[in-house]
């Protein structure tokens, strides 16, 4: 028996998939055009499915300084900041990710994935107690696995139920750590934040956010949910990304924890692993300085999520909960959405298709992320193919005639 | 005694994966959860959230990996409400 034979499920699912003539999951560009759009052999392609949410990975000066950063320091660090040592700009990034936040420490990570692992892990141990919502993104379902503390769910977006679960707890030594999310990455909701905060204050844990899709896209100065609500006070720490709204890899922590430097000779996912190479911390540097300066980027973001979501809403579409740069498309079955996906391929728009067990209840997602550099008229034009796509499948009644 | 707790809890089990399944199940004390139940992780730790209501109990994923059948289950879910 082969060591994969316990997979089969998957490949005949994927088998389907590809037998429909379309695979979702290998996906490939011959180039990049802008962070907007791209090239798939001779059809010039919208890109929608990124998380590019402020199209800075084109950036001219993002990409100056990285290419400086390169040439003055080489393509890579070739080992972990504990053994290796660290560069003046990994240092450079932590402050400046730590006043961004306006906290005493920040930490890099070489992915966000490795930040959700490497801060979950270290935080909390055997006999304490780490509370997720339901709809935590994978590599938080992760690093409550890598430590060693009791991993309890809430019903997604559900203070009431989180204030339940606490309760159930009340005379359990242990501490209590609870973990959302800033914006949700498959339907683009926000969590209640200010109402997690009240429940966090009442019966007593820490807090963490994971701001990977709302850092540089919510809050007045760019700092993600916590700011937006006014609850940054009672966030004990903060992990985010270096791959979405700062257009390149790695990951972060930032915290006012004390003693929060123990955490570089204990989390192993920190210790254990390449940091980012000078290129890359070289160019989110200068994205989070554009963060900072360029407030009309989440202007313009925000005028793009709404233009998508009003438009899809319109046509009858079923959208998620709210206006945020993730507008997902609820399908009826797996095999709609691939129809619907491979036809809006073809009709110049690549976004995302995610299917269950990957979606919050079990149904298929077409899922976008709207940047702030599309044109008006992009958008326009992934109105168009979903109202023409959609149409052709009998999937909404359309009034537009489909035309070239 | 015992008998008659698991009889109880196996039923709740019966329930909860019923509701979040949407179809009808039928569970013994043999049943293995991911072949006979054909339930996948997540739909698993949406049936244990239900169960933790109808029990009023704290089940810690951690303590599912050892979990194959509803007996097993029913016997974890004994287990934490005597400490409890
Ligand atoms: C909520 C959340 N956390 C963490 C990550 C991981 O980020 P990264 O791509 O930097 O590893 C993602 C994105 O995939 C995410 O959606």
């Amino acid at each position: 028996m082969g060591l994969l034979d316990r997979h089969r499920g998957y490949r005949d699912a994927y088998d389907a998939i590809r037998a429909s003539g379309a695979d979702p999951f290998n996906v490939r560009f011959d180039e990049m055009l802008s962070p907007t759009e791209g090239r798939m052999g001779a059809r010039r392609v919208i890109i929608l499915g990124a998380n590019n949410y402020l199209g800075l990975t084109f950036d001219p000066a993002c990409v100056e300084d990285s290419v400086k950063a390169v040439r003055a320091w080489g393509t890579g660090t070739t080992g972990s900041r504990i053994a290796n040592g660290s560069l003046d700009a990994h240092l450079k990034m932590e402050q400046a990710l730590a006043r961004f936040f306006g906290r005493r420490h920040a930490m890099l990570f070489t992915t966000g994935y490795q930040a959700n692992l490497g801060v979950l892990s270290a935080l909390v141990g055997r006999g304490d107690h780490l509370i997720l919502d339901a709809d935590s993104h994978a590599s938080i379902y992760d690093g409550a696995r890598l430590g060693h503390a009791e991993v309890i769910r809430f019903r997604h977006n559900d203070p009431d139920d989180l204030y339940k679960r606490l309760r159930r707890l009340e005379g359990v030594p242990g501490e209590r750590l609870i973990v959302v999310e800033g914006i949700y990455s498959m339907l683009g909701d926000t969590a209640p934040l200010k109402e997690i905060a009240a429940v966090k204050r009442e019966l007593g844990a820490h807090l963490l956010v994971d701001e990977a899709h709302s850092m540089g896209v919510l809050g007045d100065r760019g700092r993600g949910l916590a700011e937006l609500v006014g609850v940054e006070a009672d966030v004990d720490f903060i992990v985010g990304t270096m791959s979405k709204s700062l257009g390149a890899i790695g990951g972060f922590c930032v915290s006012d924890a004390e003693d929060f430097d123990l955490l570089r000779v204990v989390s192993r996912p920190y210790m254990f692993t390449a940091s980012l190479p000078p290129g890359v911390v070289a160019s989110t540097l200068t994205a989070l300085g554009r963060i900072e300066q360029d407030a009309a980027l989440r202007a313009k973001l925000a005028a793009n999520a709404m233009r998508l979501y009003d438009g899809l809403n319109a046509m009858g579409f079923e959208t998620g909960p709210q206006p945020t740069p993730i507008v997902a498309v609820a399908m009826a079955d797996p095999a709609s959405a691939l129809a619907m996906w491979n036809g809006l391929l073809e009709a110049g728009v690549y976004l995302n298709l995610a299917l269950p067990p990957a979606t919050p209840d079990s149904r298929p997602l077409l899922r976008s992320s709207v940047s702030a550099v599309h044109t008006p008229e992009q958008i326009d034009a992934v109105l168009f193919a979903f109202a023409a796509v959609g149409g052709a499948l009998g999937l909404v009644r359309t009034p537009q005639r489909v035309s070239a | 005694m015992t008998v008659n707790v698991t009889d109880f809890t196996l039923t709740e089990i019966a329930r909860a994966a019923r509701s979040v399944l949407g179809r009808p199940v039928t569970v013994t004390s043999a049943t293995d959860i991911a072949r006979d139940l054909n339930v996948d992780s997540l739909a698993l730790m949406n049936i244990v959230m239900e169960l933790e209501d109808a029990f009023d109990v704290s089940i810690p994923l951690d303590r599912l990996a050892p979990v194959q059948t509803a007996g097993d289950l029913a016997a974890l879910i004994t287990e934490l409400r005597e400490r409890a």
